[in-house]
């Protein structure tokens, strides 16, 4: 990137009205310490709890099912992954978005799919009625999840979740998230 | 029996467990990574204090949010006490939250027609 690119990449993130961003390695530490920038930003703009709360949801479960999925993976894997995974948080208008980019296994693709194509297609109700049932009856993996993440992340955004997959080689796609949070 | 103290941290929960009085609070926010680890000393001390349990269990739940790994231990402490009520001692939960957190009292509600427990939803100005 030439010197001057930066102010670009700085108008970008003006221009979209990017209050937050992060590239790189999200590590329990490093999530800790976005969460503590994120309400402290939220602080500032005097955000109601509700959306406050809603916010810092979406982006523990959106970042910690991040965490968990590198966790999962070989070393050459972790190493590629880790470096980069993206977090934009725009807020404009009353309104937060929330944009992540992360590296995944094609493997896990299809998985992936049908659980968005099952959260988008159901409304508030019928969300609550699948995270009850999920939490209900579903074994979790060794470290608690429950496939609970999801359902969570669209419960909390009341609107459809925007997705989007880049091939990026045999092994490898580019798994593009855009959660709404009013 | 003895008490429970857990400091709480930015990502768990502040933990006071009183057998004396059989009262025991949670407080503030639960999104830890390992929920699972994490529980695993509270589900311990239940364990130890069924054994010398008062006649009436009080459980504060007062959380601020917590993650969805959370929300399934949460859901297997419940069940442990299920499994007390009525038999060891009777319990009791309150759940609290913050005035327009209608997502704390929905999850409040979710659990309590879940498990076979009498919940009581309260609603405070700040938790």
């Amino acid at each position: 990137m030439a010197l001057t690119d930066i102010y670009k990449f700085f108008r970008t993130l003006e221009d979209e009205h990017i209050i937050l961003s992060f590239k790189g390695d999200f590590s329990s530490e490093l999530l800790n310490a976005f969460l503590h920038l994120m309400e402290a930003k939220m602080n500032e703009l005097n955000i109601g709890t509700q959306q406050r709360k809603r916010v810092l949801n979406v982006l523990i479960e959106s970042l910690q099912n991040l965490y968990h999925h590198i966790e999962s993976n070989n070393e050459v894997e972790i190493v590629k992954m880790k470096e980069t995974a993206l977090v934009l948080i725009k807020y404009y208008n009353e309104i937060f978005t929330i944009q992540t980019g992360n590296y995944i296994d094609k493997s896990s693709l299809p998985d992936l799919k049908d659980k968005l194509n099952e959260v988008n297609s159901l409304n508030t109700e019928e969300l609550r009625g699948l995270y009850k049932m999920k939490l209900e009856n579903n074994s979790r993996s060794e470290k608690g999840t429950a496939g609970l993440g999801l359902i969570d992340i669209a419960r909390k955004s009341k609107n459809k979740l925007d997705y989007h997959f880049i091939d990026v080689d045999n092994e490898s796609s580019f798994f593009c998230l855009k959660v709404i949070v009013e | 029996m003895r008490k429970m103290n857990i400091d709480g941290s930015s990502k768990t929960p502040r933990i006071n467990f009183d057998g004396e009085a059989g009262v025991l609070e949670l407080y503030g926010r639960s999104i830890p990574e390992n929920s699972v680890e994490f529980f695993e000393p509270l589900n311990e001390w239940l364990v130890e204090y069924s054994h010398d349990a008062k006649e009436e269990t009080v459980i504060d739940m007062k959380l601020e949010y917590f993650n969805t790994s959370s929300s399934k231990c949460i859901l297997d402490f419940f069940k442990k006490l299920e499994s007390m009520n009525g038999a060891v001692t009777n319990v009791k939960v309150n759940w609290y939250y913050e005035t327009d957190d209608e997502d704390m009292a929905e999850a409040g509600e979710d659990y309590e027609a879940i498990v076979d427990l009498p919940f009581k939803l309260i609603e405070v100005e700040e938790i």
